[in-house]
């Protein structure tokens, strides 16, 4: 007897803008100029940020700075379809995804500069602060998703994370509960090509990241992740299934870490200059003005300003940074429980 | 009051508190259908229904992990894991992240939720399914850690582990779960986190103890006092915090302490205990503090060997006498 054929699937791969600005007019959503000019403008802010912090970095007034260079339309395009109500739990590389949700840009960099008083979302932004664990937050994501199904509320959740994050037992276990359960959760994967200096291809044997939803029980779709169009489309469709009690969807968007892991890494050691200058043709920005331009809504002026409108924004985000006052060391006890022990509290007064 | 088991006392602190809030949620491995392991569980899913009473894929990690997140979304989750053995599997999500998501949000999310795990040795499950591992959670700032002796004290501390606003870990004894005792009916009763509780009264050696040492610690203060020795047996109760004023009020009423622990003694909750006697009571203290501690080895499978391992009447009756006669 011949073995029968128990599961088939198939992945695909969504692209709707190419490397030359070209769109697929039958793919494209409907997005006014004016959307799209503030798809644009919120990638420029993301690397002005980026650009910023690096500079800030090196002058001793940041720390350890992870930079997003190349990422800005995976996190851009997917921030966009997300909704103020729907909730998101960020890793520590989606800077652009904090921007396009309005977050404070002045409390990233106080953040970044060693202040944890930084990651005080405020009250009208359903945004965790950002996981420096590698995936760990999935299981978070998961558990809040749980907590809005049962409490009614007809809300999506989103958690962000990288290629090396599908490594962990976090992401295996998260993304099983998520589907025995079918829970209002949209995952979305930055396959930046690097987990520090291992390569994509020696953290999976697997032809795509996104194949391991199927694993799961539910959708897993691959995008071209410097495609600002085609992440945000994806990720609309897989956050109204999920307010729509369709389930969860695993989003894996192709992009490429232009610059090191952190300040603290020098990714010349570990990969050509020739594979990098490679996606630095298909920066996702450049690809945008393109489209842009030959839709006669893009000049070098408009670019210009635009950018010195961003770079404007750093300057007056950094200089409201600097005038907050540092922390006070006994703050460190003031949030460590609901209630402090004796001994914490003798801690807290010996300082 | 009614007799009941120290199983049935947690029971119905699990009911009383989901009738009394809608927020308070159960999951874990075999908790619904099957009723949990220990049957802790036993006609909740009947009562509460499936969304509140959750089977959950065998993911000690993540059980803890949806349990942090489902309680910054507004829920009181309380987890089971099977027993404190597999919390193992879960120590990234307890130690990286229930302990300090408070302190690195800044205040701005509370994680009321619970993980109930039982544990302790005695049951002839060998190596890696008896051990004690209460310490590993005390060292670690951030965490609630409760472990009750009695079904009182089981039902009472459950209920403020629920309403706390702290994650707190909830470590039930193996071999307690049928043992009896007079439990309150009033569905407000409530036993404090963090305060200790003098289970019987003595002047002239405090017997400091927790969980299934205390129920140990009772018989050989029983003994003890047949042969003229007057033992104050303080049943610590929460582990985490610590109740510093309780111990060091029995040992200045005493002058001596025995501290029981179930634990590995290297590195166990007795050094802490004893160091704080000593760092607070050194000047009434008439003998130095003695400890009695698990062996430590890892458990061993055959039934003779493993009781060896473990804390028991006499050990804790021959550490009394020692400290009796002890002297600086």
């Amino acid at each position: 007897m011949p073995n029968e054929v128990i599961a088939e699937f198939k992945v695909t791969r969504m692209s709707i803008l190419d490397e030359n600005g070209i769109a697929d007019v039958a793919l494209m959503p409907e997005l006014s100029h004016e959307e799209i000019r503030k798809m644009y403008e919120l990638m420029l802010l993301a690397r002005a940020f980026d650009q910023r912090a690096l500079a800030l970095q090196r002058e001793g007034r940041l720390g350890t700075y992870p930079p997003i260079m190349g990422q800005e339309a995976a996190q851009v395009g997917s921030a966009m379809a997300i909704k103020p109500a729907d909730w998101v739990f960020p890793s520590f590389r989606e800077t652009g995804v904090h921007l396009s949700l309005g977050y404070p840009i002045a409390q990233i960099f106080q953040y970044w500069s060693g202040d944890e008083r930084g990651q005080l979302t405020p009250d009208n932004l359903n945004i965790f602060p950002f996981c420096v664990s590698v995936g760990t937050h999935i299981p978070h994501a998961v558990g809040a998703a749980m907590a809005a199904r049962y409490r009614r509320d007809p809300i999506a959740v989103v958690a962000y994370f990288g290629d090396g994050a599908t490594s962990k037992g976090d992401f295996h276990e998260g993304f099983n509960m998520a589907g025995v359960f079918r829970l209002p959760v949209v995952f979305i994967c930055q396959n930046n090509q690097w987990a520090i200096s291992i390569p994509v291809k020696e953290q999976t044997a697997a032809a795509s990241l996104a194949q391991k939803a199927v694993a799961y029980g539910f959708e897993g779709i691959q995008v071209d992740g410097n495609d600002v169009f085609a992440v945000y489309c994806a990720t609309r469709n897989a956050l109204e299934k999920a307010r729509g009690n369709g389930g969860p969807t695993f989003i894996e968007c192709l992009t490429y870490r232009v610059a090191d892991h952190t300040t603290a890494d020098d990714a010349g050691r570990y990969r050509s200059s020739e594979e990098v200058a490679a996606w630095r043709a298909r920066d996702p920005i450049l690809r945008l003005e393109r489209f842009m331009a030959a839709q006669g809504f893009w000049s070098e002026d408009y670019g210009r300003e635009a950018r010195s409108r961003a770079s404007a924004s750093m300057d007056e985000a950094v200089h409201e940074m600097e005038g907050f006052p540092p922390p006070a060391a006994a703050d460190m006890f003031e949030h460590a429980c609901a209630s402090l022990s004796p001994r914490q509290t003798r801690q807290q007064e010996g300082l | 009051m009614s007799e009941m088991t120290y199983r049935d006392a947690l029971n119905l602190a699990l009911k009383e508190e989901m009738r009394r809030d809608p927020t308070v949620v159960v999951w874990g491995e075999d908790v619904a259908l099957y009723e949990g392991s220990f049957k802790v569980t036993r006609g909740l899913v009947a009562e509460f229904g499936e969304e509140r009473v959750k089977d959950t894929p065998i993911s000690e990690n993540t059980i803890v992990g949806v349990t942090i997140g489902a309680a910054m979304g507004g829920l009181r989750p309380v987890a089971e894991l099977m027993t404190v053995n597999f919390a193992l599997l879960a120590m990234d999500q307890i130690v990286n992240h229930m302990s300090k998501i408070r302190s690195m949000f800044g205040g701005q999310t509370n994680l009321p939720l619970v993980v109930r795990m039982p544990g302790g040795g005695g049951s002839q499950l060998a190596a890696q399914h008896s051990q004690s591992l209460e310490t590993f959670f005390m060292h670690c700032p951030g965490l609630r850690l409760v472990y009750p002796a009695t079904p009182a004290d089981a039902k009472g501390l459950l209920k403020s582990a629920i309403r706390d606003n702290n994650p707190v870990i909830f470590l039930e004894h193996e071999l307690l779960y049928n043992s009896k005792g007079e439990v309150p009916e009033d569905p407000e009763f409530l036993v404090p986190i963090g305060k200790s509780e003098v289970k019987r009264s003595g002047d002239q050696v405090t017997i400091v103890a927790y969980a299934r040492m205390t129920v140990l610690a009772l018989q050989a203060a029983e003994d003890l006092a047949k042969e003229g020795i007057s033992c104050e047996v303080l049943d610590l109760r929460s582990l985490a915090p610590l109740d510093d004023e309780g111990i060091m009020a029995s040992i200045r009423k005493t002058g001596r302490a025995v501290v029981v622990e179930e634990c590995w003694r290297t590195c166990g909750l007795g050094a802490e205990i004893s160091s704080r006697i000593f760092e607070n009571c050194f000047d009434i203290l008439q003998a130095p503090v003695q400890r009695v501690s698990g062996l430590d080895v890892p458990m061993p499978y055959s039934r003779e060997i493993e009781k060896i391992c473990i804390p028991r009447k006499e050990t804790i009756v021959q550490a009394v006498k020692e400290v009796m006669q002890g002297k600086f």
